[in-house]
């Protein structure tokens, strides 16, 4: 990979945390469109679509502790990145997948990614999947990051998602789609942070079809500046299930968070709960770390991390 | 020293302190006790800087903290402990500690603050000091926390509210040491025996006054008066 400027490699680097010298697993790195590298192992395998941009990654049966990298990159204005990437966990595999996206711009042009992933669960799969979006360069450039996804989990399956954007993207809509089957389980946590005249929305549609299927929904977010938040939450249980959502906000300076949690139960023994809090920082927070020493400005800076951590 | 001169303070029309005075000496022990709703913690809240007064001053080593802010006067050596333990989404107990100590904490000085409140840091060190920590437990962190200052003056409000026996008795005890080693101040709130009865000095504060005082051996008989036939300023004639 050694055609990667240094734009690229530092959002690489940011949004993956990983050394991308030393990691020997299955990766692809897109940037601005096109693919800078890609390596395939003997669980795991990329291969290019050939009806749209993006990838099928097939990771075979019982794989185990392998890791799966799919970062991309805008580093060019004026470019609009559209990728379908489709992920087939066999049987009893047990993986962790880590993607996410990056835009560096500079100029007035804006810059958008747009990454449509699918995943598929086999019987009693199991995959970690962690995506970090962030926007850097010049504040000016509007950086627009949508993601979609949609999770289709098989029996006995499990599937973790830890999203997080903490800053500089102009505009994101994440909509995320769960169909959980039988003792299936779906977690999701997502960290937000907007600040200036960002907007932020987050759509979580999950349909609860399996008997003892569980869903989990957690959301942190804080709303800065004069950033915009909407948050929108819908679990469905068609079954018997269990499904918790829980979206706590803080709210800073001008920013706004809009929250429509919605529960609908179709089931009998479908038991769905659902926790929403918004607000600023409490006073009495502030207050006690500054009786530690911490100023006013530090100790929310403080606060503001651990929630967001 | 800390010196408390004429302080008084109201609110929404009542008079909660009333022209207190008293001295806090280096490396002493002070214990204030008295009735619910006499004005021990809203006094403690005034030398932590949390509340300020209508009128009077606050000298620490002469000079007067009442302009200070919260964070200047935990700069300047005050620490407080609150009566009731703030809770926090995301801030984990080591966080907490290393923002007390001003510092990283090694694996094994948390350990041993920890352990000095009666807490094991391998179940705790990670945990978020939210919702999910009984009443006792953050109790304990918030004292810890105070501990790790070394402040000249450390204020703990009611620090026995929901702490086990066994717990109890050993923060006595790193009470005992502190005290013992006379280089800081303590001033406890407290109705508990125990610790009343390791105060070099007791202050009894009633109807936003200072009632009785004095040291613990004078004190402390009166305070546990049994006699029906005692003095009129017998405490217990103040419905203590």
């Amino acid at each position: 990979m050694s055609n990667i400027d240094k734009d690229t490699a530092d959002l690489l680097k940011t949004v993956t945390g990983l050394d991308m010298s030393a990691f020997t697993g299955a990766y692809n790195i897109r940037s601005n469109c096109m693919s800078l590298g890609r390596q395939s192992t003997d669980n795991v395998k990329i291969d290019s679509k050939t009806d749209n941009p993006g990838l099928d990654i097939h990771i075979a049966p019982g794989t185990k502790g392998e890791e799966v990298l799919i970062p991309a990159c805008v580093t060019k204005a004026g470019v609009d990145d559209l990728v379908y990437n489709d992920f087939f966990v066999g049987e009893g595999a047990d993986v962790t997948i880590i993607a996410g996206c990056g835009i560096h711009t500079e100029t007035g042009e804006p810059a958008r990614h747009s990454g449509i992933h699918r995943f598929f669960l086999e019987k009693g799969a199991s995959v970690r999947y962690v995506e970090k979006h962030i926007g850097t360069g010049s504040n000016e450039t509007k950086k627009t990051i949508d993601p979609q996804t949609e999770a289709y989990l098989g029996p006995d399956s499990y599937l973790e998602m830890d999203t997080v954007q903490l800053g500089g993207v102009s505009s994101s809509v994440r909509r995320t789609r769960g169909t959980v089957g039988d003792r299936a389980t779906l977690i999701i946590k997502e960290r937000l942070l907007t600040d200036g005249d960002e907007t932020a929305t987050t759509d979580f549609e999950v349909e609860m079809n399996g008997e003892d299927s569980g869903v989990n929904l957690i959301s942190r977010s804080v709303a800065r500046g004069n950033s915009y938040q909407a948050y929108r939450s819908n679990i469905i249980g068609n079954a018997k299930c269990t499904g918790h959502s829980e979206c706590d906000a803080i709210l800073s300076e001008n920013g706004r968070v809009d929250a429509s949690p919605e529960l609908v139960a179709n089931n009998r023994d479908a038991a769905l709960i659902h926790e929403a809090a918004i607000g600023k920082i409490a006073g009495e927070q502030i207050l006690k770390l500054r009786t530690l020493g911490l100023t006013e400005e530090e100790a929310e800076k403080a606060i503001i991390d651990g929630f967001l951590k | 020293m800390l010196e408390i001169r004429n302080l008084s303070f109201s609110a929404q029309g009542r008079t909660i302190l009333n022209d207190i005075n008293l001295v806090i000496p280096d490396g002493k022990l002070i214990c204030l006790t008295g009735p619910n709703g006499g004005g021990k913690t809203t006094l403690a809240k005034m030398i932590a800087g949390v509340e300020k007064p209508d009128e009077g001053r606050i000298l620490l080593d002469g000079v007067d903290i009442v302009p200070m802010d919260p964070t200047e006067r935990a700069r300047a050596g005050i620490g407080y402990a609150f009566q009731q333990p703030v809770r926090f989404k995301g801030i984990t107990v080591r966080d907490m500690l290393n923002m007390a100590a001003g510092k990283d904490l090694t694996e094994e000085e948390i350990a041993d603050v920890l352990r000095e409140v009666g807490l094991e840091a391998g179940a705790y060190v990670d945990r978020a000091v939210g919702t999910h920590l009984s009443g006792g437990e953050i109790k304990r962190i918030e004292i810890a926390t105070v501990l790790l200052r070394h402040s000249k003056v450390s204020v703990f409000d009611e620090p026995e509210a929901g702490i086990d026996l066994w717990s109890f008795n050993n923060l006595v005890r790193v009470f005992e040491n502190i005290r013992d080693r006379r280089d800081n101040s303590l001033v406890i709130i407290s109705h508990q025996e125990r610790i009343l009865s390791i105060a070099d000095e007791i202050v009894m504060i009633q109807n936003g006054k200072v009632g009785l005082r004095g040291d613990r051996h004078t004190i402390f008989p009166r305070l546990l008066c049994k006699n029906d036939n005692c003095d009129p300023g017998c405490p217990r004639n103040a419905n203590f």
